[in-house]
């Protein structure tokens, strides 16, 4: 009985202790860097486009929102003609993200993507690249990868070291 | 003499609102107790969330289950919320204001909160279904168990005030308010009224956490609305009679009328209702009825006859 009475005297005083809401409209939610939101399209230093059309985040993705279809430009390189990621069945797993082998696709903190229309969370290609590097700034895949260019396969250019076989055990 | 339908009127209209507006005050004050703000933008403090609230309510889809009992379906919420209103007409809310002064005032009470119970057991059995019937198994039970007692404890102020009539009940508080000697019978009643009402820690029909929503797990829309304001006019209604009973009624100093006093008390009652609920866990239900039969029955009947020899050895010295 004396417990239940100290329990209700207990209760009754948080009247007076602070709140834990977040009036949300007006005051926002501090986010981690890390949260992981709205999905991107970054880019790399020189302001192209980092993805290489590899499909690994659709093949990654365990709800199959992420679509693309990879071409080359004339000299060889690798872009996506078009990438699309329907929002209204992303999970935000993340795993787009591990996948990616050139931090192209990055998962950002902002997650107020409310649309009326369920056609409006399709973003295309155009609504996905964001100018920015995102979380990985300096990093140029292709300036660590390398780059075959017209007559000249990786390595064989001035200034250049062939690349490590990676097949090979040998040091 | 005021013409009886104002005051007909009069109560009706404070009472439906005084329903509606806790609703709002209910879900303010469970969020103050547990560090959140509640229904805070509708309106000033949110008040609005009640228009919004049954707008929503007479909205919804009114749908009866094709394997309910349709005609006890439909009747049922309609019992809850008229046997309360009903009990409302013998509470004195001040000198002259109640709408019958009858002269069983207390044993009307009784009979009408008991009724009250009908529409659990009714609208349980006729859902067909099995959450809603265990929840009206359960209602049953606590009932048989909290009505017992609950009419014994009022004894004790019937006998120290001599009759049955609430008015004449709060006069013979002037002195000294029943809660001072009665207060054995004022704890059992208290506790009996929070059962009547099916609130935590009673809900034991209800038990959204066991069984559903108990007894009106099958009702939607202005029917289950029905129940809704049922049980906030209970709340009401036992505060009232806490109030009435042991409280004074309207008595208080008189820089403020009778009825602002009235109004004062039954409403302090309802906060602590909804602190009950914000803080008190919910009791298996035989414990419920092993505790009413075995430790408050007995109680009540101890009150009882103590006040009544002391009543009778006062009378003869």
């Amino acid at each position: 009985m004396f417990s239940l009475l100290r329990s209700m005297w207990l209760i009754f005083l948080h009247m007076f202790h602070k709140r834990d809401t977040y009036q949300y409209p007006e005051q926002k939610a501090p986010l981690p860097a890390r949260w992981r939101g709205r999905i991107a399209l970054t880019r790399d230093p020189d302001g192209e486009e980092r993805c290489v059309g590899c499909y690994l985040c659709a093949a990654a993705c365990p709800v199959d929102c992420i679509s693309l279809q990879a071409t080359e430009d004339e000299h060889g390189r690798r872009y996506p003609e078009f990438f699309r990621i329907n929002f209204s069945r992303c999970i935000f797993c993340g795993f787009c993200e591990e996948a990616c082998p050139t931090y192209a696709i990055q998962l950002l903190p902002d997650f107020e993507m409310a649309e009326y229309n369920r056609q409006n969370l399709v973003y295309e290609k155009h609504d996905l690249l964001i100018n920015s590097q995102g979380k990985y700034p300096g990093y140029n895949y292709y300036k660590i990868a390398g780059l075959a260019i017209h007559n000249k396969d990786k390595g064989d250019a001035q200034h250049e070291e062939p690349p490590v076989d990676i097949k090979s055990l040998l040091p | 003499m005021t013409n009886p339908w104002w005051i007909i009127g009069g109560v009706l209209f404070v009472l439906l609102n005084a329903a509606a507006g806790l609703i709002w005050l209910e879900r303010r004050m469970l969020a103050l107790w547990q560090d959140r703000y509640g229904p805070n933008r509708a309106g000033p403090f949110g008040i609005l969330i009640v228009l919004a609230d049954t707008l929503k309510l007479f909205f919804k889809e009114d749908w009866i289950p094709p394997f309910a009992d349709k005609v006890v379906f439909v009747f049922a919420p309609a019992v809850v919320a008229a046997s309360v209103l009903m009990s409302f007409v013998i509470v004195p809310f001040a000198p002259g204001i109640v709408v019958s002064d009858m002269n069983i005032g207390i044993l009307f009470f009784l009979a009408m909160s008991s009724l009250g119970v009908y529409s659990i057991v009714l609208g349980g059995w006729a859902s067909n279904n099995k959450y809603a019937l265990l929840g009206a198994m359960r209602g049953a039970s606590q009932m048989i168990s909290y009505e017992v007692f609950m009419g014994l404890a009022l004894m004790g102020v019937v006998v120290m005030s001599g009759s049955f009539n609430l008015s004449v009940i709060v006069e013979a508080q002037k002195n000294v308010w029943f809660i001072f000697p009665q207060l054995i019978g004022f704890v059992i009643f208290l506790i009996a009224g929070i059962a009547e009402t099916h609130r935590l820690p009673f809900d034991i029909p209800e038990a959204e956490s066991e069984l559903v929503a108990g007894f009106h797990s099958e009702y939607s829309g202005m029917k289950f609305g029905m129940f809704f304001i049922g049980e906030y006019l209970g709340i009401t209604l036992i505060s009232a009679m806490v109030v009435v009973l042991y409280f004074g009624g309207w008595l208080g100093p008189s820089f403020l009328p009778p009825v602002i006093w009235f109004v004062i008390k039954t409403f302090a009652f309802i906060m602590l209702f909804i602190l009950l609920r914000a803080s008190m866990p919910r009791p298996r239900y035989d414990q419920l009825m092993e505790y009413g039969w075995k430790v408050l029955f007995p109680l009540s009947l101890l009150n009882l006859m103590v006040t009544a020899a002391i009543k009778l050895w006062l009378s003869t010295h």
